[in-house]
């Protein structure tokens, strides 16, 4: 299979042979930085786009059309226009919590995307308490969108607010409890070795019963993290106008836009990640041949199909069900999610110990 | 070097919005108005404080999420040594997951977890 440790390691050589040591450091440091915001923009238009045309699929209309063949410069046409937006400054607001906001958003979801493993090699950020680390950057998002409901001084704002913190703290503990059954399957926090057990066979096949459980718990608590449809009742326009972002106009909007897309990404890519095997390819134990005609396609093939599998999933959860209510969102998470999550861990843990996993 | 990654995405992030934001400014119009500055609600104006005292029903649900999230903490490295300890790991989880269903229990009985 295809592994970029080769082309990173000949890039590194070749540019500490060119430069001294603290200007290669630097110049990796930058191209790094480029690729992963240059990766995070070009996933963010291709959800766009994916969103849109999903959504017209499922309602049976046809989305965008006129903008370039088949509509696919739509998104383009919709960033320009956002950034010729003019940015209002609200007489009320806390002025620098309000531009505070953004910033945090798009930190969070940056760093939990460079967390990601695309394929053998091509990941930026591999800590050793990987998923661990995640978590923790994926949820100072939340800080981001609190503040900027608190700061736009709007009772919308504050309103949508307060309902996606709260809905997002308590969604974020069954993820955890997702997330810390695997790890009792794997044995491992970081990403790379998790990924690469699952080169023996993918997660969700390994733990049967106790991994499709936590794979259904991880799908629904993610459409509550990226705030969609059944639970966007942070950002009800029905009732709310937009939410937290009701006061953010242009790119201001248009970042937090962003973010959200590309948090959807990334529950999906660490579901794929976690359960159907990040870039491992497809293996059945006993068909030598078939698994070696798996290897042939390469890893980020593998890890993007999984992750565009997973938001499909999740677009069409969102275009098919209806919106909750803050108590049954609530009830739905502590009463049934949460018991039914430590449950599961306590079954994955009697599998584990037993030795009844693949 | 690791932590210079995290750093460099840190300052990246920083880098981006703020780039983005500056060139939105930047190219964009600007006109002034008395009304653009207000807030945008109904269209009719404003009535009253937007920041008031808010619901208590929040706030002890992030009481609780506290509570369990540093549940999750302990439970990490506890999941990571499962395979080798075996045996002793379900027991001493088992323990521990008791009080914890107990405090969940708790919240259940004294009617902490309705939204009213």
């Amino acid at each position: 299979m295809l592994d970029f440790t080769t082309i990173t390691t000949a890039i590194d050589r070749f540019l500490h042979s060119a430069l001294p040591d603290w200007a290669a450091t630097l110049t990796e440091c930058a191209l790094v930085a480029v690729c992963v915001i240059a990766a995070y923009l070009v996933f963010a238009i291709v959800m766009i786009f994916m969103e849109r045309k999903v959504c017209a699929a499922f309602q049976c209309r046809l989305g965008p059309t006129r903008v370039g063949f088949w509509g696919v410069l739509q998104v383009f046409a919709d960033v320009f226009k956002m950034l010729i937006k003019e940015i209002i400054e609200i007489k009320d607001s806390d002025r620098i919590l309000y531009n505070l906001a953004p910033f945090l958003v798009i930190m969070s979801s940056l760093i939990t995307f460079s967390c990601l493993p695309f394929a053998e090699g091509l990941q930026v950020l591999d800590f050793n308490i990987g998923v661990f680390f995640i978590m923790a950057a994926s949820s100072f998002g939340i800080l981001g969108i609190l503040l900027a409901g608190w700061s736009s001084s709007n009772k919308f704002s504050m309103i949508g607010a307060m309902r996606s913190g709260g809905q997002m703290i308590s969604y974020e503990l069954s993820m955890g409890l997702c997330i810390l059954t695997l790890v009792v399957l794997s044995g491992t926090m970081q990403i790379s070795e998790i990924v690469e057990t699952q080169t023996r066979g993918w997660f969700i096949i390994r733990g049967h019963i106790p991994a499709i459980i936590a794979f259904i718990i991880y799908i629904i608590a993610g459409n509550a993290e990226t705030n969609r449809a059944p639970f966007d009742l942070p950002e009800a326009e029905s009732e709310l106008t937009a939410g937290f972002h009701t006061e953010y106009s242009g790119m201001g909007f248009g970042l937090f836009y962003v973010a959200e897309f590309m948090n959807m990404f990334i529950i999906s890519g660490i579901a794929s990640t976690l359960f159907l095997g990040g870039w491992a390819p497809l293996y059945i134990p006993g068909l030598e041949g078939f698994n070696e005609a798996m290897c042939w396609i390469p890893g980020i093939v593998w890890f993007l199909g999984k992750t565009f599998f997973v938001i499909w999933l999740m677009m069409w959860i969102r275009w098919t069900f209806p919106r909750m209510r803050i108590d049954q969102v609530l009830v739905l998470e502590w009463k049934y999610l949460v018991p039914i999550g430590l449950l599961n861990l306590l079954i994955m843990t009697i599998c584990v110990v037993m030795g009844w996993t693949f | 070097m690791d932590l210079v990654l995290l750093f460099t995405m840190i300052i990246a992030s920083i880098a981006f919005v703020g780039i983005v934001m500056i060139l939105t400014r930047w190219i964009s119009p600007r006109t002034f108005n008395r009304q653009k500055g207000e807030t945008y609600e109904c269209g009719i104006p404003t009535q009253g404080e937007t920041w008031i005292h808010f619901k208590a029903g929040y706030y002890l649900f992030a009481i609780l999420f506290l509570m369990f999230d540093i549940e999750a903490v302990f439970l990490f490295p506890w999941a990571t040594i499962v395979q080798e300890l075996g045996m002793k790991a379900l027991v001493g989880v088992l323990f521990f997951l008791f009080f914890l269903i107990l405090g969940l229990a708790y919240a259940w009985r004294k009617k902490a977890l309705e939204w009213k």
